[in-house]
């Protein structure tokens, strides 16, 4: 394009503030990518759940715990194969809020058996079964701290005051990345002896013959405790994560809006930046009209220029999203497993871009395509 | 036939509720060839007959023609790319961009021809040869000094070979020896290359370098001047 020249000529004009400008189009594009990579996460691991797999949780919340005594009964249950059941544990690891990692109490040997996505060697496996104080630790957190197989960690609990020690007897990685790499699972009977045999449990997970009577076995479920002092409330496991999904969905909606307000206060400083741009150049744009130049070349070379600054914001905002969270290996502080920013994510971004060049570029471009050359240059001559 | 052909051109402003009348009914012709200085007092409509030649403005009534084409009927956009094939036009105020460098300067006009690069890099290097900035083509505007920025509007004023070079005041704001310089370039564009060249100006000296004076005042045709033999030196 022999035009070129004048693009980068203009946009060399102002070093720094095309430079800023072209950073506030990077930041805009960059926190679009993350937030919409939040709730494309939240949407795909919501999604997540073998077809087999039931959970039920107390009827009143998934804070609330129902009595691990009903793991006995919802086995004896027409179809169902068997049951396993978890507890959410807080606690902390080390000082640092950020370093926070899910951890769950597990019935060992029931929930490694209900789900084959969680990979490990079979010694590992074995090691972690056989020891009430061992721990099964994702590879994630694993390479995070520097954690080996046979090394002691001590859990500050939260929730259930105390220092924890466990054994790391394996580190497993997940075939679905919706299981996250970032998990640590130990045994449920240590968790509860330590709680003076309390008989807790968070949730269960009920394993099914058929995948068709789902409906059926959850409403028997259900049926069984309605009339207890917990009463359950059981899905299917993709129902559970949705479930998890809407509850976190708010908080996507409020990032979201917060989102949207800090693209468009950054599209209006772009917009502003791009017209002070075009107006100190009223005196210019006369002289290459007065030249020969049409209101359509002139207009084409002012949105190109806005174009270069949305586009060269773009490849850094969305390069760095997509580049930067890979790298720090992020996972929503447990929150997000398999957080990645989609090929969607990135051709939204793009079209954001696009939509940002068009709003910021069109009023100056329409602007100096329109200028009267004889005003204009009563102004500078 | 004329080069440039005034016909009973009325030109008004409306400023306000006033309306100003600048011609009322002004005819001019400019032989091809022809270096003619414009003169006249502050708002004698000198710019704006130099502005009606150049297509930059529109007559409230009557026809301005150039080379036979009839501008002052022309849309904007016939008028752009008449512009770029016929005007060359020289400010005051030099009006060079100031992100270009001399040669990028020059060269504009030449961008919206279909001249291939290596045309126009010949086409740019003799016009600044001819201007006498062969050597500076790589020099920003504020490198350069008020002469030699002047010459550089010439020199992109005259490199597309325009059938008219217009300029306005080219000589206002450069110191007596600068003056001197440019006008004696505009004679040899004249002279040597049989340029068309109409000049505004205040300055006297600089009129006696043209061929012919016109004299306008308040809107109208007050003297018509050839200079004496030997005048134009």
């Amino acid at each position: 394009m022999k035009y070129w020249h004048l693009v980068t000529a203009n946009l060399r004009r102002h070093k720094l503030r095309t430079a800023l400008t072209i950073l506030s189009v990077a930041l805009a594009l960059f926190l679009f990518a993350s937030l919409r990579s939040v709730v494309t996460t939240l949407h795909t691991n919501s999604q997540f759940g073998g077809a087999r797999r039931l959970v039920a949780m107390n009827k009143t919340g998934i804070v609330f715990i129902l009595p691990v005594s009903y793991a006995n009964k919802i086995k004896g249950l027409r179809g169902v194969r068997s049951v396993s059941w978890a507890n959410w544990f807080g606690g902390k690891y080390g000082e640092n809020a950020r370093d926070f990692f899910p951890k769950f109490a597990i019935d060992p040997e029931s929930y490694l058996g209900m789900y084959p996505e969680i990979k490990l060697p079979e010694d590992q496996k074995q090691a972690f079964l056989r020891e009430r104080t061992a721990a099964l630790v994702g590879k994630g957190i694993a390479d995070k701290f520097g954690w080996k197989v046979d090394q002691n960690i001590t859990i500050q609990g939260t929730i259930f005051p105390g220092d924890w020690t466990f054994t790391i007897r394996g580190i497993y990685e997940p075939s679905d990345p919706a299981i996250g790499d970032n998990v640590m699972f130990f045994h449920h009977e240590y968790f509860d002896e330590r709680l003076g045999h309390a008989g807790i449990a968070g949730w269960f997970v009920v394993e099914i013959n058929n995948a068709d009577s789902a409906a059926a076995v959850a409403k028997e479920i259900d049926d069984q405790f309605q009339n207890s002092s917990a009463a359950t409330k059981t899905g299917t496991e993709k129902e559970f994560q949705a479930g998890f999904a809407t509850m976190l969905g708010n908080v996507s909606l409020l990032m979201g809006a917060i989102g949207t307000a800090v693209v468009f206060a950054i599209l209006l400083i772009t917009a502003n930046a791009m017209m002070m741009s075009a107006s100190e150049r009223t005196g210019e744009v006369a002289v290459m009209k007065t030249i020969g130049f049409s209101n359509r070349t002139v207009f084409t070379l002012v949105l190109v220029e806005a174009g270069v600054i949305a586009l060269a914001g773009a490849v850094i905002g969305l390069g760095v999203a997509k580049g930067f969270y890979p790298l720090i290996k992020f996972q929503g502080f447990g929150f997000l497993p398999g957080f990645n920013v989609t090929p969607l994510t990135m051709l939204w971004g793009l079209l954001l871009a696009l939509g940002l060049m068009l709003a910021s570029g069109l009023v100056p471009a329409m602007r100096a395509a329109r200028l009267p050359i004889i005003q204009a240059l009563r102004r500078v001559e | 036939m004329a080069l440039v052909e005034i016909r009973d051109v009325y030109k008004s402003f409306q400023r306000d509720t006033q309306r100003i009348d600048v011609f009322t009914g002004l005819t001019i012709d400019m032989e091809a060839g022809s270096f003619t200085a414009l003169m006249g007092p502050s708002g004698s409509g000198k710019s704006t007959l130099l502005n009606l030649i150049a297509g930059l403005d529109k007559p409230t009534s009557g026809v301005v023609r150039v080379a036979g084409a009839e501008v002052s009927a022309m849309s904007p956009g016939e008028l752009a790319a008449w512009r770029a094939r016929n005007i060359g036009f020289v400010f005051q105020s030099f009006n060079l961009l100031p992100v270009l460098t001399a040669y990028q300067n020059v060269e504009l006009p030449l961008l919206l021809t279909h001249l291939s690069g290596k045309e126009r890099v010949e086409r740019v290097r003799i016009a600044l040869d001819v201007v006498g900035l062969g050597d500076r083509g790589d020099h920003y505007p504020r490198q350069l000094s008020g002469g030699q920025e002047q010459r550089t509007a010439i020199a992109r004023a005259i490199v597309a070979d325009p059938t008219v070079i217009l300029l306005d005041e080219p000589t206002g704001q450069l110191d007596a020896k600068s003056s001197q310089e440019v006008l004696t370039l505009l004679q040899r564009l004249n002279k040597e290359f049989n340029k068309t060249i109409v000049i505004v100006t205040h300055d006297a000296h600089a009129a006696e370098r043209a061929k012919m004076t016109l004299h306008l005042e308040k809107g109208d045709l007050v003297e018509k001047r050839a200079a004496v033999s030997g005048a134009a030196r």
